[in-house]
């Protein structure tokens, strides 16, 4: 007679278990590894496990000279690559007490904006895809798709530029520059609405958003959230606000927060960002002083000997570069306050208790770069 | 009675919020105007770089097949990853002295980062960017290119 084996029979609804979510998930956006704890499908905590793409930017910075800092830079958040190097050149330009052209000035702060609508428009079609609805993925790649041919017209190349060199510009912009920019901003308020038609007010992804994933206003500073996802728990941090640079202070735009902090309000606050870029372009693109592309620097950029800090908001959050210089050509350290990494330290607390699926809108809304958090 | 009316609310709100997003597919299915894809490997011979476009690094010759690179080696220090490297050459000239002269300009094409350094750092001006950007090939032995064509030499009136 043949015997029978009773294996005991675990209750997966009671019982707590891990999976990994990544590092090869399409909705981590990259190579994040995410090891959740689980009860049934409810999350109970995850744990971020970073360094998959680690390159060790910091530590090459120290041996490049800063000109050759700044292709470093694209590097890490790739999307707002325009953005990374103004920081660092606005770190070089404190230190040496530069004054920048205004033309250079006015021109970094709209290419900053039109990264800023690029990296945006990047987001929204890939939460549209975490959210299931693949055209939303067509739609905001063939908007995308005209700021970066105004990229490569004037700078080049469509995602790692290098277009800024501490002092000034590599090169002049191109003379279809504005009058491209301009068409750009007519034919992007026209399919903005699109995008409002086809998700903000789609029944499915609401349902899924609202109430979701909530961080308070104490959390989201206690825990460092910037940029979008910050502000839309109320925390007003906008650098481009609080601490100009660029022309921003000559612009006239809105620093829009939001009250509830859920997936929805950080889905909307991207939205109204990107209307509000469009509004700083619109007042500056008229504007742009003649003069000189860049100012006179001397050929090797050496940095007095202390430490200097300088922040930029990018398009995910405050970009806080930190330097110690010792004289020398080369930085003796470098440090990127990356605004990904605080972000995602938020996630754990956002995420307990949500479904599992819903870590996913989560994850999408904070719009994570890994480059970025990895370095 | 109120939330009865409610939940057939509810129905007709998510139906008309999913058929304004059908509107705006519809709209884009029946107007094939706004396609903007473009078929890339079949228009290869009208497609068209912008005259800025950074497909590779390349030294300009002319028509006597001389280039302007004096060989000082200022763009292989600015390379941040060393996809550059000179050998320099001495020639005796007329008047007894040596000149420096480029022997190879060596461009590594699969370790550039398309920073544009070499070509803002040169004095002379020797250097530039292609339009070619069709890169792939069986062999990375073919990345590695030299820039200056054999048999190539300085345009007279390049000073350091």
């Amino acid at each position: 007679m043949k015997e029978v084996i009773n294996l005991p029979v675990k209750n997966i609804e009671e019982e707590e278990y891990h999976i990994n979510m990544g590092p090869q998930h399409p909705s981590t956006h990259g190579v994040l590894r995410l090891v959740v704890s689980l009860q049934g499908e409810i999350v109970k905590n995850l744990k971020p496990h970073c360094g998959y793409i680690h390159r060790g930017i910091e530590k090459m910075c120290e041996k490049d000279t800063y000109p050759q800092i700044i292709h470093l830079t694209d590097r890490m958040d790739y999307l707002s690559a325009h953005i990374n190097n103004h920081a660092v050149c606005l770190l070089v330009e404190k230190a040496l007490e530069v004054d920048v052209p205004e033309r250079v000035k006015y021109i970094r702060t709209i290419v900053d904006e039109l990264n800023r609508i690029a990296s945006h428009q990047l987001w929204w079609c890939s939460f549209g895809m975490d959210m299931g609805g693949l055209t939303c993925y067509f739609y905001g790649l063939r908007d995308r798709e005209h700021i970066l041919d105004i990229f490569e017209e004037s700078f080049g190349s469509r995602l790692l530029h290098s277009y800024y060199t501490p002092g000034g510009l590599m090169m002049d912009i191109h003379p279809n520059f504005q009058k491209s920019v301009k068409d750009f901003i007519k034919y992007f308020r026209r399919k903005i609405k699109d995008y409002d038609d086809i998700l903000t007010g789609n029944i499915i992804m609401q349902e899924r958003t609202k109430g979701i994933g909530i961080l308070s206003k104490e959390d989201a500073i206690s825990y460092g959230v910037t940029g979008p996802s910050g502000r839309a728990s109320g925390f007003a941090c906008d650098v481009r606000k609080h601490h100009p640079y660029g022309v921003y202070d000559k612009a006239d735009f809105q620093e829009i927060l939001g009250t509830e902090g859920d997936t929805f309000t950080r889905y909307m606050m991207r939205m109204h960002e990107m209307r509000e870029s469009m509004k700083i372009i619109e007042q500056l693109i008229d504007n742009i002083p003649a003069g000189d592309y860049s100012a006179k620097m001397k050929a090797v950029i050496k940095l007095p000997a202390g430490e200097y800090y300088q922040r930029v908001e990018a398009s995910r959050g405050e970009l806080g570069v930190y330097c110690i210089s010792d004289g020398n050509k080369t930085p003796y350290r470098m440090k990127f306050r990356s605004p990904n990494f605080s972000n995602l330290s938020a996630l754990d607390h956002m995420s307990r208790g949500v479904k599992i699926a819903d870590l996913v809108a989560i994850g999408g809304s904070l719009d994570y770069v890994i480059p970025d958090i990895d370095r | 009675m109120n939330s009865f009316f409610k939940y057939f609310a509810d129905i007709f709100r998510a139906v008309k919020s999913l058929l304004t997003g059908m509107k705006v597919t519809g709209r884009y299915f029946f107007s094939p105007g706004e396609i903007v894809t473009q078929q890339y490997p079949e228009n290869r011979k009208t497609l068209k770089m912008y005259d800025r476009f950074k497909g590779e690094v390349i030294m300009p010759h002319n028509e006597q097949n001389e280039h302007r690179c004096t060989g000082c080696g200022i763009c292989e220090n600015s390379c941040p990853n060393g996809s550059i490297e000179i050998l320099q050459d001495k020639i005796d000239m007329p008047d007894g002295k040596k000149k420096r002269i480029i022997d190879k300009h060596i461009y590594h094409l699969s370790m550039c980062t398309f920073c544009g350094l070499c070509i803002k750092t040169c004095p002379s001006d020797a250097l530039a960017w292609g339009q070619e950007f069709e890169h792939a090939v069986f062999d990375r032995a073919k990345l590695t290119k030299i820039l200056n064509k054999p048999g190539s030499s300085i345009i007279k009136d390049i000073v350091e």
